[in-house]
This record gives C-alpha cells, sequence and structure tokens, in this order.
C-alpha cells in the first residue's frame, strides 16, 4: 500500500538525482574540453552548455568559467541549476522520510549539506570539477544504499521509473542536439568532430564503455548504436526503456491493477522499438525525427503513470 | 551558601566548574551543601576524568549527527524557512527511580480525572452543574467545540496523548506548570537524544542503570490501535500539516516509528462518512487519525473554512463514529490556561483523591480580586495569555521593563478572561556544557503520557534546558534547548 503522493515523491527523488548527476557531468565534461579548444584565450562560449541542459540562454550569459558554475551549479535562484535539483530532491524526500530508509535520507541530507558547505567556501566555483564530482558521487551513493536498503518493493519500483524515464529522454535530448547541429550529421573525421565525439560519449558516461565495445575507433553510427540501441550499457536509451518497462509491470502487479494499461502498452512499445532498431535505417531516415519521437513516448508514459496511480478521477475509484 | 564544590577539593582544582554558580534554585546535581547527590556521584566521576576540548569534541560530534539526521525544526518568522538543529546538551539529567514512581502515579491520576472531565463537559456538565467548575470558563474558552457536545468518543478517551510540562521547585517538589492535551511535540527529541547520547558518550551511560525508553514507537501504536472503533486490524496514519510544519520531523519520525503513512489533508477524503487516503492501488479505508494538526485546521466544513491542511467531512465521519480521531477534538478546553487553575479542584470532583502532582499557584485575572494583586505586582509575576503556547504571549515580570508592564497592564484590563498570572518560579537548574565550562542552566520536564487500554508513560520525557544565562524560557522557539533525561531502575 502506496499513497499516491508518495509515489509521486519518490519519482521525483529520483528524476531530479538523475538530472542533478546528468547536468554535473555535462558541466565538467564541457568545461574540461573547452581548456583544449583552438581560440582566443579566455574567449569562452558557453551556449553549447546550456542548450546540452536544456536550460534558456540568460540575457548576459557568463564570461568565464565562475560565473558559469555560480549561475548553474551553485545558483538556487536558477531552478535548473545543481544545487536546485538537489535541493529538490531533498524537498521530496523530506516527504517521505517514513518510506525511505534512514540511510537514504542521511545520504541525500549529507549530499545536500556538502554541496552548499561548498558555496560557503566559495573557493570551488574556479576549480568545480571537485564540487561536480562530489554530486556525481553522492548520487551514486545514493542509488546504491537504495538498492542495499529499501525494499524492493512498490515504493522502489517508482524510484527506477523516475530515474529511468529522465534517463532516456535526456539522453535522447542530448543526442537530438548533436544532429541538429551537424555534428553528428557524418563522418568528418576531423580535430573538431573528434572533440565534439568524446564530448559527447564521456557526457553520458559512456567513453570507457564505448572502447571496450568498438575500440577508441569513433565513428557515427557506432556512436549512435552505442548510446540508443546498446542492451548492456546502464545509459543507452535501450537499456533505461527496459528498466521502465520492467518496473512498470511490477507496479501494475504489486497495485493489483489489470495489465495493459496506458503506461504500460507506451513503455511496451517504447522497448520494442529499441529492441528491434537498426541504427543504419535511423540515421538514413531521419535521425532527429527518430529521438524526438523517444522523447515524445516517455512524455506519455509520465502522464499515463500520473492518470494510472497518482492523480486518477476520484469517482473512478469509489466503492460502488 | 558558599560555592558549591568548595567542600571537595579535586572537584574545587576542575577547570570545567570554575564557573559554576549555585543560585537559589533547586540544582538537579549538587546538594544544599554543594556536594554531588549520591545517584550523580558517577557522572561527576566521569566528568572529572575528562577535559573540556574532549567535551567540546563530543559537543560537534553529537550536532553533525542532528544536522545529517535531520532532526531539525523550521523557524517561523523567517522567510528563509531556515532549519536549525535543536541544541543539545550533552550532560544527561538523571531522576531516580523512587522520584520517578510519584510523578508517574501523579501523572496517570491527572490525566484520569482531565479524561473524564472532558466527557462531563462535552455531555451532561455535571461538574458545572455543581458549581466545581464555572460554566462562564467553558463557555468564553476559545477551545471549547460545540460540534462535540452530545457526541460519543470512542471509549470516552478524549486525550489519548499528553505531554506535561513540569517543574522542580526549590523544595524539589515536582509540581504541573502545563498541561499540554491538544497536539504535544517533543517526543522525537527524547527518543533522539536518547540515541546520540548513547553514540557520543557509552561510557557514562554504561555506569548507570538508565531505565530504556525506544519502546515509544511501539506503546504510542498500541494506544492509537485501542481507539480503533469497530475493525480488527486498523489502518492508523499520522496526520501532518505539511513539510513546512515546525513539527514535521517529528511527525515522520513518528509514522517511521510505528510503521504507518503519514498523510498531510490532501492525501485523505470522505465518502459516505468514510475516511480514505488516495493511494496507487486506489482508495482505503482510514480508521485511525493520529492527527497533528489544530482543530482549527482538521475540517473546513466544521472550523476554519480556509484551512487546507484538514479533510472536509472529517468531523461528520468522526461524530458517524467510523472514525477516531486522537486526540479528540475539543481538548484543548482542559489545557486552557485558565482551567488549568481548577485541575485540583477537578481530581477532587471525580476521582475523591488529592493530587498526587500540585499545581503552581495560579490568579485569573477574571476574578477581580486576584486581578488587582496581579496588577500591582506585575513586576513580580510571569503573566500568560491562557490560549497561547511555546512561549508566545508572556510576560515574566522581574525580567520585563516599566513599558512592557504597562502594555500588559492594559492588554489584562481589556480582555480579563484571556490572562493568568504564577509567581516567578526558580525553575530547577541542572549543569550544561555551555562554550568550554560547565553551567547551571534551568530545566523543565515534559514527560509523554499515553492512554489507550491503560495510561502508559515511558519513563523520563524530554528536559528542556533555558541555554540563556538566567533564562526562565525553555521554549525551542525562543533559545531553549534540551538533553537526554535518564530514569534511573532500582
Amino acid at each position: 500500500m502506496l499513497l499516491s503522493r508518495v509515489a509521486d515523491n519518490l519519482y521525483w527523488i529520483s528524476r531530479y538525482l538523475e538530472r542533478a548527476e546528468h547536468a554535473a557531468r555535462v558541466i565538467d565534461v564541457r568545461l574540461d574540453l573547452g581548456l583544449d579548444r583552438h581560440g582566443p584565450v579566455g574567449g569562452w562560449d558557453f551556449a553549447r552548455i546550456y542548450s546540452a541542459l536544456r536550460m534558456t540562454v540568460p540575457e548576459t550569459p557568463p564570461s568565464n568559467p565562475a560565473a558559469l558554475v555560480d549561475s548553474t551549479v551553485f545558483d538556487l535562484a536558477n531552478p535548473e541549476s545543481v544545487a536546485s535539483y538537489v535541493t529538490a530532491a531533498r524537498y521530496n524526500a523530506r516527504q517521505v522520510r517514513e518510506e525511505i530508509s534512514s540511510e537514504m535520507w542521511e545520504e541525500l541530507n549529507s549530499l545536500f549539506l556538502r554541496l552548499k558547505q561548498a558555496q560557503v567556501d566559495g573557493v570551488w566555483s574556479a576549480r568545480p570539477h571537485y564540487v561536480l564530482k562530489l554530486v556525481i558521487e553522492g548520487v551514486h551513493l545514493f542509488q546504491g544504499i537504495t538498492d542495499a536498503t529499501m525494499e524492493h518493493g512498490e515504493g522502489w519500483q517508482y524510484l527506477q521509473v523516475g530515474r529511468f524515464l529522465e534517463r532516456a529522454s535526456a539522453t535522447a535530448a542530448f543526442l537530438d542536439l548533436y544532429f541538429r547541429d551537424g555534428s553528428m550529421a557524418a563522418d568528418g573525421g576531423g580535430h573538431k568532430d573528434h572533440r565534439e565525439w568524446v564530448g559527447l560519449l564521456r557526457s553520458c558516461a559512456a567513453l570507457e564503455a564505448y572502447c571496450r565495445c568498438y575500440t577508441a575507433d569513433l565513428r557515427r553510427e557506432r556512436i549512435a548504436e552505442f548510446m540508443l540501441l546498446n542492451a548492456e550499457f546502464p545509459r543507452s536509451v535501450r537499456f533505461a526503456a527496459a528498466r521502465i518497462e520492467a518496473s512498470l509491470r511490477g507496479i501494475t502487479q504489486l497495485t493489483g491493477r489489470g495489465v495493459g494499461g496506458r503506461a504500460d502498452r507506451v513503455a511496451g512499445r517504447l522497448h520494442a522499438t529499441l529492441d528491434y532498431g537498426q541504427v543504419d535505417e535511423i540515421l538514413s531516415d531521419d535521425p532527429e525525427h527518430y529521438v524526438e519521437g523517444i522523447i515524445r513516448y516517455c512524455s506519455q508514459i509520465h502522464s499515463a503513470l500520473y492518470q494510472s496511480y497518482m492523480a486518477y478521477p476520484i469517482e473512478s475509484a469509489l466503492p460502488a | 551558601m558558599s560555592g558549591p564544590l568548595s567542600s571537595v577539593g579535586a572537584v574545587a582544582a576542575s577547570e570545567l566548574f570554575s564557573s559554576y554558580e549555585p543560585g537559589v534554585a533547586y540544582d538537579e546535581m549538587f546538594d544544599a551543601s554543594g556536594m554531588p547527590r549520591p545517584h550523580c556521584h558517577e557522572l561527576m566521576q566521569e566528568l572529572l576524568a575528562t577535559s573540556a576540548p574532549e567535551l567540546l569534541q563530543y559537543q560537534a560530534e553529537a550536532d553533525r549527527s542532528f544536522l545529517t539526521q535531520g532532526i531539525t525544526f523550521t523557524v517561523y518568522g523567517d522567510d528563509q524557512g531556515t532549519e536549525r538543529i535543536f541544541p543539545y546538551d550533552l550532560l544527561p539529567r538523571i531522576i531516580t527511580a523512587s522520584e520517578w514512581r510519584g510523578v508517574e502515579r501523579g501523572l496517570k491520576q491527572r490525566l484520569t480525572a482531565i479524561n473524564l472531565f472532558l466527557k462531563d463537559v462535552y455531555h451532561e456538565g455535571r461538574i458545572l452543574s455543581a458549581g466545581v467548575v464555572p460554566r462562564d470558563l467553558i463557555r468564553s474558552c476559545r477551545h471549547f467545540r460545540r460540534e462535540m457536545q452530545g457526541v460519543a468518543v470512542h471509549r470516552d478517551i478524549y486525550v489519548a496523548v499528553a505531554g506535561t510540562d513540569l517543574v522542580r521547585l526549590q523544595d524539589g517538589r515536582f509540581v504541573v506548570l502545563e498541561d499540554n492535551l491538544r497536539v504535544p511535540s517533543g517526543v522525537s527529541y527524547m527518543l533522539a537524544n536518547r540515541e546520540v547520547m548513547k553514540r557520543v558518550l557509552p561510557g557514562l551511560f554504561d555506569r548507570y542503570e538508565v531505565a530504556p525508553i525506544a519502546h515509544y514507537g511501539q506503546a504510542l501504536l498500541a494506544t492509537l490501535r485501542a481507539l480503533a472503533p469497530t475493525r480488527t486490524d486498523p489502518s492508523i496514519v499520522v496526520l501532518t500539516p505539511g513539510v513546512g510544519n515546525s513539527a514535521y520531523f517529528e511527525h515522520a519520525f513518528l509514522a517511521r516509528e510505528m510503521g504507518v503513512p503519514l498523510v498531510e489533508g490532501r492525501d485523505l477524503l470522505v465518502h459516505d462518512n468514510i475516511v480514505y487516503m488516495r493511494t496507487t492501488s486506489g482508495l482505503r479505508r482510514v480508521d485511525v487519525v493520529y492527527r497533528r494538526v489544530d482543530d482549527d485546521f482538521l475540517d473546513p466544513l466544521a472550523f476554519r473554512a480556509d484551512s487546507q491542511l484538514g479533510v472536509a467531512g472529517l468531523l461528520n465521519a468522526y461524530r458517524a463514529g467510523n472514525v477516531s480521531v486522537a486526540n479528540a477534538i475539543g481538548t484543548g478546553i482542559a489545557d486552557d490556561k485558565a482551567l488549568y487553575a481548577y485541575v485540583p479542584a477537578i481530581i477532587r470532583y471525580y476521582l475523591g483523591e488529592e493530587p498526587i502532582i500540585d499545581n503552581v499557584e495560579t490568579f485569573l485575572c477574571s476574578d477581580p480580586a486576584a486581578r488587582q494583586h496581579v496588577i500591582e505586582n506585575l513586576d513580580q509575576l510571569v503573566v500568560k495569555a491562557v490560549g497561547e503556547s511555546g512561549g508566545y504571549g508572556m510576560l515574566i515580570g522581574p525580567h520585563s521593563t516599566a513599558a512592557e508592564r504597562e502594555q500588559f497592564r492594559v492588554k489584562i484590563l481589556a480582555d480579563p478572561r484571556n490572562f493568568i498570572a504564577q509567581p516567578t518560579l526558580s525553575l530547577s537548574q541542572s549543569p550544561c556544557f555551555i562554550n568550554d565550562r560547565i553551567e547551571p542552566r534551568h530545566v523543565d520536564l515534559r514527560p509523554y503520557v499515553l492512554y489507550g487500554d491503560d495510561i502508559t508513560i515511558v519513563p523520563g520525557g524530554l528536559t528542556r534546558v533555558a541555554l540563556r544565562k538566567g533564562s526562565l524560557v525553555v521554549n525551542s522557539s525562543q533559545g531553549g534547548g534540551s538533553k537526554d533525561t535518564w530514569v534511573l531502575q532500582d
């Protein structure tokens, strides 16, 4: 038995943490790559970071990395900053303290406190790597603690759905960006493309796994295949879709709802599309359209989840 | 009186106690001659073997533990919604087994009488007809709920959870300062303090045989189960106003300790006078609501229409006997500060017994003679607004300015029923670790009394500390802290 509101909170804890982790990694990777660029000393262009994070570029864009970090990592007035995501995750966790284990709460709370302390210390904006690493590690630790200390029941399944739904749509959106701006348009093989592709894989924590699979020979269709269709890599869209489908099925069983509800069907279709997808077809056809389709599926699953379990009409649930 | 330690050479030499001033209040640790009381010898030994830097380190460990556990309260009137830890003092407050037995008997007697009183007031009103308690006092009480008149309360248990505030007077006697009969808070701090104590000072704890308190959650659950109207496996929930409430941590804590859902008003709904919670598998019936929401906000249809914290229709479901609410609606009349003065008479009336724990002498400003006395002695007395709690709306005569006294004089004359006055008590003092010294600070004691199948009190309670030197106000909202409370076993 799980309160609808609690399911909602659990779902958003992991969505926000997934966002925080993704944003932290993207910022870390972009700042690192930026140091290797060809261009004027100190001439940073942050537009790509903002679009990679699906953030709106501020009216007065930051002029140096420290200012960027202040606004995208620490600034609580920016609802899309890493600190805001962590704060939102903690806020949701605070409302379900009786549902999650104390260990989970303490880790999330201490991540929040460490991040706050890092901001107070004030020395990290100019050298942000350690703070971003702290966030990524904190999220990993939270996930490990969750798996180790919480019963893998209905509540746990909502944490899974939130995390993998966020991951699937963020990865798809990230690829979309590369398809749209042409850096995945064709095998260029130039230095610039190579750096961009390394950036893409590192931003999804996928570079090492990719190299083990295909060697360090970076190719456009291999990258697309790895990020979209790989069945074993936990950050590929297909992997995420499989987990979403499995968790939704678990929820269906645990709540005694009939199988084949809308959320189940959409998730099954998304998973099947990826299971039987062919990378050459995707790339030759219309890759942008393909990844945008994935994002659409994700938002349909989100609404169906709400309609079935969280915001269902009362009339439908009253005893006859 | 000479310094409390002068008679003990080794002690006098201790840096830790170098600024310990005895004062006129009862000292929980030292007797009038300055010697540690027998049950504090072990504590003294341990302290003499510990240095200030060590204690500072323990203090830091304890503070960190509270912070990472998120054991915090929200400060009202602070836009940031700042969460603060409730200051914790390292040193335990120790109560002997025989002292505790008296407290326990007295609290049981008091809660029994108060429940009989509430039933009577909301039904026949015999005590009012007999003239023992003035009818006017009830009618004029802000917490009287007409809606409860004639409503059958399951097993006649109105107050299932009480948090009675006790203070120790100069002669060492415990007296009742306030009965908290609506939604008493603080029990989570009692439990958390013990957890931290056992981690930070295990050696000291091991020197004593301290009565355990960790079963409070089970005891509360058993109490709430006893209140369930009919069903055999009742579903119980804790109702919280939400994450913005200052005691939110406690609500979540208790729900976790009991293994029951923590709900907000928006999670519940009433249909055909039955209360349901909205779950992922549909609506589930609720039998007992342990509510941490005030009467006023409980049901927008019955009480404040602007409340979003409550559940529309809850009162009707309650009156229909389909759900129990703990504490019952309308218990606030019994902890009105003016009604307080009548509790000894209430005990005599229903039980035919003398009160085991006394009240503090109280002047009701509604009485002309008493009012005159209060107005003339404002600089000596503590004046309290009857409906307030949390240390708000108080005048502490000896610590007040002429302007504040004038303000209260005007307020009292304008609305005498709203004020009572009591002599300024010298609350007992207990050694506390302040900065890097041990100094005495005033304390009170709030034991938690549970009334279900029988009356249960986990041994001890929350000892609150007025951390500001000389202050008598122990409330968390007013610079108070707390310490672990040990009841020794025989």
